[in-house]
């Protein structure tokens, strides 16, 4: 199969977050919806140490040609996901560019520093002032503020997911995240998955 | 299910490394598969065993490295291809057994899988095996991307069967925990062929006669069978010279040979691409990394004044390339070398894209690629205000942080300046500050133990403080056993504290001895840590770390009670363990109005001293409160509390 041409090749994607948020299985899903339009998918996880609780990031590279690094070059992140808000910053600090687009979930995970009092968390404002400054284009979701009212917030990964898929060029659309996730787990398990994939490309329709 | 047993040949699947390195030996046929978790292998026995009933396959997780390839090459001796799998200190609890075992050599084929940590991303160490390849004088293969982890994997078993030894198969992280895109082989048909030669193991030939006779290491035998494994390893290289996983792409005069391998290939393609030089730079990808091929390298190396050697680890393709120019001889000429050890390369941590371009630019003297400054800077501000440090620490609800709390409070109460040595698991942790800075000693697996046993007999020097081992129950197991006997056997002074989580938790929750499943969930007895103790004689008190009176009061007595080896188990299943994972045992809530916060204990002791990631500190309401979405309700934080403004309340089921 032919994979449809993309504007950048290899398209870089980095999806960041903390630990347990289901930052891996995000990018292995969208590894899966995009290796079946024949694009070559490079992922690299740093995941090591992170069982819960800290920094996780996966770089995603599509690209018609071949694999590349699993760890993207240094300001080079085309798409920046952020299941964890203060993450953006980490992440952008080295892989940001003027150019680059954000999609983040608007519920902090606050690090012990912060728990402690040695650091402070920035406010909401700050956080959307920085990523405005940062990217050429941002958009925000109250991700796990609605996962929660769906009984885990758990699924903010797949609505970050979701919105991905309403303001990519990528081909990415319900059909083709239903046929990827119904791999991935058992059959009772998707319908709420569709859902919440749903809301978030709805959020940022 | 499994697109490792189910994707038919010719597909393309995305898979992980680990993955792809799994497919390949099935591919190949392997039916027995032992090792012990570490990141980044994990996965590959745990894929494995998914696939096992299935496929017909022994896959077992096995005590420790050493017992795991033992148990292999078991099958190796009984004709069945076989594969041991450990990250790269496992590989050091190996050696042993592997000098004696690349000696004597192998029947089918015997695949070491070693999956290696450069920088240390989840390691206390960037050791890299490669050097016992050369040290032991066995064959070496690293994959340079996904394709080949399968291929390679699969083709290791052919080549140890040809020279009848050991292959030792290197990955690393960025090629065990990435993913790509690989086009599936046909599965070994072997596999499910109704009728399998019964596994036998032959032993009534000559003691030199490698397929027939006894498989045994004898002094008078030494040299002869030295010699044997050299001329194996000979044969290694004359195949070497000509494989396909050894490539080479660019100009046939190139102003630069890079010779790399791994995951660097990754990155120095990726270079190459950014910085537009495929036209002017040769690269040489080495998938057969020891012995290397003299003809194939002597080729390549005539073709270019400066060569830059791209690895992982340290610098031993570049020390191995160097050598073997120096044996071309004088008229040769000299070379220019660049890599790792003189520069442009660090010489420790893991490599990416970026470094390797800066060398390439050092070296070619390049203009540096221009990069948005204004940004950078803007970027980098940003980052320290906007995200703030996210230590290391324990998970929500994890019994570690109550069993350090415990343990330093005893400590500190007992107030003779004790300490703890520590050992390899998430309880290493209890170096830094979520475990209050508890551990004083942390090495390799069962060295807390070991060096307690040390410090335990130190009395007759005026040595008078307390001493504690810590160990997890996977890892009492691996190798704390011997310590322990060491120090009953001494009687060294010591108290060992077993933290027990009912798994090997920090590569993802394997079996071990200890508990009642095998690799792939089937029942296996468990070994109970308790009684194993007692049987040496051993004082053991067994305790809850989320029972905290009782158990700081049992830790007071340990310290209390003088002389001789005391263990305590502290058990207490983690919080991600199968059994608890989603589910939340207490609600907590926050009574603001007896909140005392910062006027609290020391000021703010559960969310300043005790730190949990399941609390919020609330800087400007001044209280404290439970972060719904993390918690996972262990009820610990309440016992904390001195004014019971923490509240628990049982979730009912």
């Amino acid at each position: 199969m032919t994979a449809p041409k993309l504007s950048v090749d290899p398209y870089n994607l980095i999806i960041t977050g903390v630990g347990g948020q289901g930052n891996v299985l995000a990018s292995r899903l969208l590894g899966r919806m995009l290796v079946t339009q024949g694009y070559h998918i490079t992922i690299g996880e740093t995941f090591g140490a992170s069982q819960r609780g800290g920094s996780v990031m996966s770089h995603l590279r599509i690209s018609t040609r071949s694999a590349w690094s699993p760890q993207i070059p240094h300001r080079r992140a085309h798409m920046l996901i952020a299941i964890e808000p203060s993450e953006a910053f980490r992440v952008l600090a080295v892989f940001g560019n003027p150019e680059v687009q954000v999609i983040w979930n608007t519920r902090p995970i606050h690090p012990v520093s912060v728990i402690t009092g040695q650091a402070i968390y920035p406010s909401r404002e700050e956080i959307a002032r920085g990523l405005s400054e940062l990217s050429a284009q941002n958009w925000s979701l109250e991700a796990t503020d609605q996962a929660q009212t769906m009984g885990n917030p758990i699924f903010g990964n797949i609505m970050m997911v979701g919105a991905l898929s309403a303001v990519s060029d990528l081909s990415l659309g319900p059909e083709i995240f239903e046929r990827a996730i119904s791999e991935m787990m058992p059959p009772a398990k998707v319908p709420i998955n569709l859902e919440a994939f749903s809301w978030g490309r709805a959020a940022l329709a | 299910m499994s697109i490792i047993s189910n994707g038919t040949k010719g597909e393309t699947a995305l898979l992980m490394g680990n993955d792809a390195i799994s497919r390949g030996a099935l591919e190949a046929g392997v039916r027995v598969v032992a090792g012990y978790p570490g990141t980044p292998s994990s996965e590959i026995i745990q894929t494995l065993a998914g696939v096992a009933a299935e496929h017909g396959l022994y896959v077992e997780w096995s005590a420790n490295e050493k017992v795991g390839l033992e148990v292999a090459a078991a099958g190796s001796f009984a004709q069945l291809r076989s594969m041991a799998v450990m990250k790269q200190v496992g590989v050091n609890v190996a050696s042993d057994f592997l000098l004696h075992l690349a000696e004597c050599g192998t029947r089918a084929g015997l695949v070491l899988i070693t999956c290696e940590d450069p920088g240390g991303l989840s390691s206390t160490n960037e050791g890299d095996s490669r050097h016992y390849a050369k040290m032991m004088e066995f064959p070496l293969v690293e994959p340079g991307n996904f394709q080949e982890a399968k291929d390679m994997a699969a083709w290791s078993f052919e080549l140890s069967e040809k020279i009848r030894n050991v292959v030792m198969f290197r990955s690393v992280t960025r090629m065990s925990h990435a993913s790509g895109n690989v086009v599936l082989g046909e599965l070994s048909s072997s596999l499910m062929a109704p009728s399998q030669p019964k596994a036998r193991f032959q032993f009534d030939g000559d003691f030199m006669d490698q397929m027939s006779g006894p498989v045994v290491t004898f002094p008078g035998m030494v040299d002869a069978m030295h010699n044997r494994q050299l001329e194996k390893l000979a044969m290694a290289r004359e195949i070497f010279e000509t494989s396909p996983f050894n490539t080479y792409t660019g100009p046939e005069k190139p102003e630069l040979l890079i010779i790399t391998s791994s995951a660097a290939n990754l990155y120095t393609r990726e270079a190459l691409d950014l910085l537009d030089l495929e036209e002017q730079v040769g690269l040489l990808k080495l998938g057969t990394t020891w012995p290397l091929p003299p003809r194939l390298l002597a080729k390549h190396l005539k073709a270019s004044e400066k060569i830059f050697i791209i690895e992982e680890g340290m610098p031993f393709m570049e020390d191995n390339v160097k050598a073997l120019w120096t044996e071309q001889g004088p008229e040769a000429g000299t070379k220019q070398f660049f890599g790792r050890k003189n520069g442009p390369l660090p010489p420790t941590n893991e490599l990416n894209p970026d470094l390797v371009a800066q060398g390439l630019v050092e070296i070619l003297g390049l203009p540096a690629p221009s990069l948005d400054k204004t940004y950078g800077e803007r970027a980098n501000e940003f980052a320290k205000t906007h995200a703030p440090f996210r230590a290391m620490t324990f998970c929500p609800g994890c019994p570690h942080r109550a069993s350090y709390w415990l343990i330093n409070s005893a400590l500190k109460q007992d107030n003779r300046n004790g300490f703890v040595c520590g050992d390899i698991g998430c309880y290493t942790m209890g170096a830094i500050s979520c475990g209050f800075n508890t551990l004083k000693t942390s090495h390799a697996m069962g060295s807390g133990t070991g060096v307690a046993s040390g410090f335990g007999k130190l009395n007759r020097f005026g040595f008078d403080q307390p001493v504690m081992a810590i160990s997890g129950d996977s890892t009492f197991f691996h190798a704390v056993m011997p310590a322990l006997v060491n120090a009953v056997h001494n009687q060294a002074d010591m108290i060992l504290v077993v933290v027990d989580n009912s798994g090997t938790a920090m590569t993802g929750f394997q079996p071990h001895p200890g508990t009642l499943t095998d690799a792939g969930g089937g029942a296996l007895p468990a070994l109970d840590i308790a009684r194993i103790c007692q049987a040496m004689d051993i004082n053991v008190t067994i305790a809850d770390p989320f029972e905290m009176e009782s158990t700081e009061k049992a830790l007071l007595e340990l310290l209390d009670d003088e002389g001789g080896v005391r263990v305590l188990i502290l058990r207490q299943a983690c919080a991600l363990s199968p059994g608890k994972k989603g589910k939340r045992l207490f609600d907590m809530a926050v009574d603001e109005a007896s909140c005392l916060a910062e006027d609290c204990g020391c000021n703010r002791l559960c969310t300043r001293i005790f730190g949990c990631p399941g609390l919020i500190w609330d800087p400007e309401a001044k209280k404290t409160r439970i972060d719904e979405v993390i918690c996972v309700g262990c009820g610990v934080c309440a016992s904390i509390c001195p004014t019971g403004a923490i509240t628990k309340q049982e979730v009912p089921r």
